[in-house]
């Protein structure tokens, strides 16, 4: 058997007095029960949104992409630069289920399904906008390698369109393989407790028939541990790869090799602002502030400082280097961008991603909740700046003067991006309400060793010398050693 | 696929299941299986269960997905219909690199939790019998088989001095079939006479 011990300098996972049961109890309770009025509310307004994003949609399919502010110099708009938003905030759910789990962070069982749902329904956000922006929405799936009456006419393999199209549809798959199957065993607890027949049903059925022997659990972490390996290249390569359909033209501005590293950094930056958002707001709902604690905040809030820290270099290294390279091209980008028309989405950008993030190296300011959930507005608010200055002031002043322009949205651009959030909050409603938001098996896996009851029993151990420590290990040892030898 | 006797021991602590188990196995007697609320460290071993090939299917999964992206872009534009796009050669292999490592690691996932699902026998309908329906909360349920030739009271006293919190036999289906789980299955109501 090995150590059940933690240092007492980790702060414990789970506060309270839990057992195993009790742990169940409080995950699974708000899912047994009626929602609160906050639930309705809230369901109610996502609803509300998702309408209008589908009405603003079909406006759009229906009249064409005429109807969007979008023009010949600025083709990209609010639906790349949601887009790019919407996908980048994926990455954080990807970051704490796989990189954090090879890195062997305790601290990622109380946050990584829900930052794993959210990965699911920002990637399915985001999709959104490629696929509607395609404007002949019904030759959408020429985009796919399907033999065809056109020649056969393949897509263009080496372009970074289509590798975003692959790299898309991958990451969502994995994604949300690897959530459901860590959802699996949690089913199977629901559908064991449950007392109506619908319920027992529904859960069996998506408890895929789950029973926890030794075997599946074995096959389990196996199963989980490549797929987080897997999981981590994959997410780097979707951003890098969303940062190619920049970095792979010759446009000043975008036509730069830190693209990769910068957009990865960025969207673990607004992904996990994001988290933040939402486990502020549904820890305190679901009565959940044991599980997810002020500890795990804060973690979150270190990786806030330390990407924003790094989106802040890549900022300057390339205002650095666009002046480094004395290419009237890049330096008139870069002069335009922040002191041309579009200088208030620079210092928006600037301000909300580089400056305030730096007051999370206060400790004070990363422990508190009020702070910390306005703060992960802010982020998200400067990220989404970030994706709007690449495109728009990259582009709005191209090599022919005479079709300079400036682009604002159109209403059904605004819908579109508004509709998004009513899809994301309505599934995330549904999530909240339906499925366990913590993952339990994983939080019981812990317990003995992060939980605050069992820490306080190891102060036994914390007072022992070392060699004390290890003779007694030693002792535990030789036992199993003698049984072993005796039964042979 | 058969309905058999289990004598069902339910124990509270891994602290305590793993001694069990160990006393179990070295009395002779054959566990059928131990069902947990989460994944116990060690308890595989402890059963004497070898370890899994399942990342090793995911590797020759992923080869697979190498393959298929890099053996059908080249067949596409060397043979099927080549096409100069800006001017990269027919045999643009590091233009494929992004596509090449998508596919594999979608093979290699898709694969793998395919044969996750296969050799751990789940998938959408499926139903098999649960000793305890605190196996999956905070109980550590281990079921023996029970034969003609072995005493059923003689096992859940063994059972019970193992440290078992709670013992009974049952009849129980020991594979797994298509059903509903609110349905109570016909073999279930044997339960209540044994008990």
């Amino acid at each position: 058997m090995h150590i059940k011990y933690e240092s007492f300098v980790r702060e414990p996972l789970v506060d309270g007095n839990k057992t195993y049961h009790q742990v169940s109890e409080d995950i699974i309770r708000p899912i047994e029960g009626k929602p609160g009025r906050m639930w309705y509310v809230g369901f109610f307004f996502s609803i509300i949104l998702l309408c209008f994003g589908i009405f603003s949609v079909s406006w759009s399919v229906y009249w064409g992409l005429g109807t969007w502010g979008v023009n010949r110099t600025v083709g990209w708009g609010w639906d790349i630069t949601n887009f790019v938003w919407w996908i980048g905030i994926g990455h954080a759910g990807t970051l704490i289920s796989a990189i954090l789990l090879l890195f062997r962070q305790g601290w990622r069982t109380g946050v990584n399904r829900a930052a794993e749902a959210m990965t699911i329904f920002a990637v399915m956000c985001a999709g959104q906008f490629p696929i509607w922006h395609m404007g002949r929405v019904w030759d959408g799936f020429w985009v796919l390698p399907l033999p065809n009456s056109r020649g056969p006419l393949w897509p263009n393999f080496d372009s970074p369109l289509l590798w975003d199209v692959f790299a898309i549809s991958t990451y969502f798959t994995v994604s949300l393989l690897f959530w459901y199957s860590g959802l699996v065993p949690d089913f199977s607890l629901i559908r064991d407790r449950a007392k109506t027949k619908l319920r027992k049903m529904l859960y069996g059925f998506a408890s895929f028939g789950w029973t926890g022997t030794a075997k599946n659990w074995q096959r389990m972490e196996a199963l989980a541990l490549v797929l987080a390996g897997l999981s981590t290249p994959l997410v780097l390569s979707v951003h890098t790869i969303v940062s190619f359909d920049f970095a792979t033209s010759v446009i000043p501005g975008w036509h730069t090799t830190i693209f990769p590293p910068y957009f990865v950094a960025g969207a673990v930056f607004s992904g996990f602002a994001m988290v933040n958002t939402l486990l502020v707001i549904t820890r305190k709902i679901l009565h959940l502030e044991e599980y997810i604690t002020i500890g795990h905040l804060e973690a979150m809030n270190k990786i806030i400082v330390l990407t924003g820290s790094i989106v802040g270099v890549a900022y300057l290294t390339e205002l650095f280097i666009s002046w480094y390279s004395q290419n009237w091209g890049e330096m008139a980008a870069f002069q335009w961008r922040i002191m041309g028309p579009y200088w208030w989405s620079y210092w928006a950008m600037m301000t909300c991603n580089v400056v305030s993030p730096q007051l999370f190296w206060v400790k004070k300011l990363r422990r508190n909740i009020p702070f910390t959930f306005v703060m992960s507005i802010v982020v998200n608010i400067g990220m989404w700046f970030e994706r709007f200055v690449i495109i728009v002031t990259s582009t709005y002043r191209d090599w022919v003067p005479g079709s300079w322009s400036y682009y604002s949205p159109t209403w059904p651009e605004v819908g579109f991006y508004l509709g998004t959030f009513g899809l994301f909050f309505t599934l995330y409603f549904l999530f909240a309400k339906y499925f366990p938001v913590i993952a339990v098996a994983e939080i019981k896996f812990v317990l003995k060793t992060s939980g605050d009851n069992y820490k306080r029993d190891m102060e036994r151990i914390e007072v022992q010398s070392a060699e004390e420590f290890q003779h007694e290990l030693d002792a535990h040892h030789d036992e199993d050693h003698h049984e072993e030898a005796a039964h042979h | 696929m058969a309905i058999k006797k289990f004598a069902v021991a339910a124990y509270d602590d891994e602290a305590v299941l793993f001694p069990a188990v160990k006393k179990v196995r070295k009395s002779g007697y054959k566990i059928h299986d131990v069902y947990t609320p989460f994944a116990v460290h060690g308890l595989d071993v402890a059963l004497g269960h070898k370890d899994t090939d399942l990342h090793i299917a995911g590797f020759i999964y992923g080869l697979c997905g190498t393959s298929t992206a890099v053996g059908f872009i080249s067949w596409i534009y060397t043979s099927d219909w080549p096409i100069v796009y800006g001017g990269k050669p027919h045999f643009a292999l590091p233009a494929w690199i992004p596509i090449t490592f998508e596919l594999t690691v979608l093979f290699a996932a898709v694969g793998m939790v395919l044969s996750f699902c296969y050799l751990n026998q789940i998938m959408p309908g499926v139903k098999k019998h649960v000793f305890h329906p605190r196996q999956s909360d905070d109980l550590f349920v281990m079921a023996i088989e029970i034969n003609s030739h072995m005493s059923e009271s003689e096992v859940i006293a063994f059972l019970k001095s193992t440290g078992a919190v709670e013992t009974n036999v049952q009849m129980a289906e020991e594979g797994w079939w298509y059903g509903r789980w609110d349905k109570e299955e016909e073999y279930e109501k044997l339960n209540s006479s044994v008990a």
